[in-house]
């Protein structure tokens, strides 16, 4: 049944995708429980609104936003976990969504590239004090 | 009249910056020189040109003159005044009229002031600036020229942006310009010591004031955005890892790296070279910024700004300068002596480890803010954000938080840690307490706000340190503004953490008459009415919050513009020592109950952030007139003089 869950959702909101019409009650308002917002805002904050310019969806006024906010937390509030909620976006919106991109692929050599940028510069400086002392 | 005026002195200007940059080559070519007497004059009449054209512009916004084609796109009748002039530089054409106006009266003040450096160097520096103008004249003359007349006139004109329509932000673009444009004369510094090899501590003295000031603005600038976006976006957050927001950041990153450099070269004359390729980067990274913000590559909250064909021209611009520029420093920086030598633990290691870790976390930012770009020529649509940014980077500002505990306690030269043992088992006792209070106050609170809070306690002692065993009165004014900058970021860092990690949110609609609760505040709406302003009509909530017998009346508004149409919230801020209250009003719920939707939170110590990136400024502001007052009094001379 769980499995289900985010296509039962998707047909219960069948305004989802024009990001128009009434603002799903759940966009602006917070879950009872708050380990559960404080999940939903973690996830919130790292998905992209695709109708703004470069905000999250959690601090967007856009309604497209409010509508996945509101999706975000219903799915939540099912239990789904914040990682399958954050797939079942990509898979509706494209990659484009998501703020955090994954550890593979295209993301891939963004991840590696602080931990290399940083090793080549204490390796450069140490090359420094080498050659100075 | 006063348009055509303005585009004649442009013109003059331009022709001006071209005498500069011939009477340079002339130099460097060994030539007979007869233009090299010409350079400082013409500095002197292009700045004087430059300065009339942007004041002229500025009256023509006064009068708000429709026939000028950018008044009439950019101004409106009915605006009030401050923006009216605010509105010379609001938009493309102006604010790189103003670019180019602050280069230019720069280098008439470098040409006029300067008397450190030797002739043949300050000829090349002022040549090298009149390159840079020759590149924004064209820039301007050709494709955007901001007295382009309007046929016929219109009646009323556009209007500004709305969201620019604010006092704080009127000021938040020049100031940025002005850093930019300060990292563009320490590019000419470094170039033109380049030039003639003089890359010792005279040039790093020349080079510093304008690195500072640069700095300066650039602090301002990015604390006083980042307080807007604060306010005026409405949901409380301070800093989005927005690439606009990057591309002030990094500049900003190269210029403390900078900053650090140079009086590492003037003091000890070490790292010369690192400092030259700071300099050149510092400047790449201000060039970049202007090309990410106009160019608008990349989608952004500063979508206003945007205009593709001159981006691509800005692009070529940053691609000639730097691109020579790095050719220069790879033909010369073999010629540039060793400077000084010193171990690692040491006050230059230290300043080393200060550059490293600013370099690293300015490559994050570069390489976060550019990589949907390349992902995206490779056919991949990606976003990186907040969540990225944050990882990658806090982990690294912590490193430097940890090397500024320790680095200004450090002796020039070589020095050991055993030296200073008592202070490092204090910072290590401070760190441990620190992060064990504040993990007792909020268990859940997770890893980085918690480092946070802990290194900034230590920081906030660690700061005031170097002037310890010192006589104060007789204490160098840059000392003091050493320690009360680096007070500053342990203020800031705090006000980060703080509400990273302990903020709370109350998202709720409301009746008038109702109340939602926050952080045992009471907050109550009592009336929800219609307010009308110079250019805008709004909903305003009034609000009363209350919290141990105090009460405090919270206005805040849903403000809807015309001309042109927009919509935006004025969030309602209760400001205490110890936090902010955060309220907005938003639409009214959609089940027509009467309700309003309201956003509450409580955000404590959240104002650190910016009363930090004052004391910052204000230590930069303390440093730079030190250094002016003491080099009036005697001029600084040091055994390195002749290097």
């Amino acid at each position: 049944m769980r499995a289900f869950a985010p296509i039962l959702l998707a047909l219960s909101v069948p305004v989802f995708a024009q990001g128009s019409g009434p603002t799903p009650p759940m966009a602006n308002q917070q879950l009872a429980d708050p380990t559960q917002e404080a999940q939903a805002m973690r996830l919130m904050h790292s998905l992209r609104c695709i109708q703004c310019q470069g905000q999250s969806i959690a601090d967007s006024d856009a309604a497209m936003a409010a509508t996945m906010r509101a999706q975000v937390r219903q799915q939540i509030a099912a239990g789904e976990k914040p990682q399958a909620i954050r797939s079942w976006m990509i898979d509706r919106y494209g990659e484009w969504v998501s703020f955090e991109p994954d550890m593979k692929g295209a993301g891939l050599l963004l991840w590696v590239a602080p931990f290399f940028i940083f090793v080549a510069s204490i390796w450069l400086a140490r090359g420094l004090f080498r050659r100075r002392s | 009249m006063i348009a055509e005026a303005g585009l004649a002195a442009l013109w003059l200007a331009a022709a001006m910056a071209l005498l500069q940059f011939v009477g340079g080559l002339t130099l460097l070519r060994g030539g007979a020189g007869q233009l090299v007497p010409l350079i400082k004059p013409a500095a002197y009449v292009q700045g004087a040109l430059c300065a009339f054209a942007f004041f002229a512009l500025m009256w023509l916004f006064y009068v708000t003159d429709l026939s000028v084609l950018l008044v009439a796109s950019n101004s409106h009748i009915d605006k009030p005044m401050i923006f009216k002039l605010a509105g010379t530089w609001g938009n493309h054409e102006g604010s790189m009229l103003l670019w180019v106006a602050v280069l230019s009266v720069s280098g008439a003040a470098i040409a006029f002031f300067e008397k450190r450096i030797d002739a043949k160097t300050l000829h090349a520096t002022l040549a090298v600036q009149g390159f840079i103008a020759l590149g924004f004249f064209a820039f301007l003359l050709f494709a955007s020229n901001p007295f382009e007349r309007l046929e016929p006139a219109p009646l009323e004109g556009a209007g500004l942006n709305p969201l620019l329509q604010d006092v704080g932000l009127a000021f938040h673009p020049p100031t940025l310009y002005m850093g930019y444009v300060g990292l563009s004369i320490a590019f000419s510094f470094a170039v033109g010591a380049l030039l003639t090899n003089q890359a010792g501590p005279a040039f790093a003295r020349a080079m510093r004031p304008w690195v500072l000031a640069a700095w300066i603005f650039l602090t301002i600038g990015i604390a006083a955005g980042s307080y807007w976006a604060y306010y005026e976006l409405g949901w409380g957050g301070w800093w989005f890892w927005d690439p606009v927001e990057n591309a002030s950041l990094m500049p900003w990153l190269a210029a403390t790296a900078l900053l650090h450099s140079v009086s590492v070269l003037a003091t000890r004359n070490a790292l010369r070279a690192w400092t030259i390729m700071l300099a050149l980067v510092a400047f790449a990274m201000s060039m970049a910024g202007t090309f990410l913000v106009r160019s608008g590559i990349l989608t952004s909250v500063h979508a206003f700004a945007v205009d593709p064909e001159r981006g691509a021209f800005i692009l070529a611009l940053m691609l000639i300068y730097t691109s020579i520029a790095f050719v220069i420093f790879a033909l010369r920086i073999g010629a540039v002596k060793q400077g000084e030598p010193f171990q690692l633990v040491s006050r230059e290691g230290g300043i080393v480890a200060n550059n490293i870790f600013l370099s690293v976390i300015l490559a994050i930012v570069l390489i976060g803010t550019l990589y949907p770009l390349a992902a995206e020529a490779m056919g991949d649509k990606i976003s990186v954000g907040p969540p990225y940014f944050n990882k990658a980077t806090v982990p690294v500002m912590l490193l430097l938080m940890v090397a500024l505990l320790i680095g200004p306690m450090l002796r020039w030269r070589r020095d050991a840690l055993m030296r200073i043992k008592y202070w490092l088992i204090g910072a290590a006792a401070i760190l441990i307490c620190g992060g064990l209070a504040a993990w007792k106050l909020a268990p859940d609170t997770r890893l980085f706000p918690l480092l946070g809070i802990a290194l900034s306690l230590a920081l906030a002692v660690a700061a005031w340190l170097p002037l310890r065993g010192r006589k104060l009165l007789r204490t160098p004014l840059p000392i003091f503004g050493m320690v009360i900058a680096h007070f500053g970021i342990a203020v800031s860092v705090f006000g980060m953490a703080s509400e990273s990690g302990f903020s709370k949110e109350t998202l709720t609609a409301l009746a008038p008459g109702e109340s939602a609760e926050i952080s045992g505040w009471k907050v109550k709406l009592d009336d929800v009415k219609p307010v009308v302003g110079d250019n805008w009509v709004a909903v305003e909530g009034e609000m009363v919050a209350s919290k141990n017998g105090g009460t405090f009346m919270l206005r805040p508004q849903s403000r809807q513009f015309f001309k042109p149409e927009m919509q935006t919230s004025e969030a309602a801020l209760l400001t205490r020592w110890n936090g902010q209250l955060y309220a907005v009003i938003a639409q009214p719920n959609q089940e027509g109950d009467g309700r309003w939707q309201v956003r509450l939170w409580w955000k404590p110590f959240v104002t650190f952030i910016w009363y930090g990136g004052i004391l910052i400024a204000l230590g930069g502001t303390i440093s730079l007139f030190g250094r002016m007052f003491r080099r009036a009094k005697k001029p600084a001379i040091n055994k390195w003089e002749r290097a």
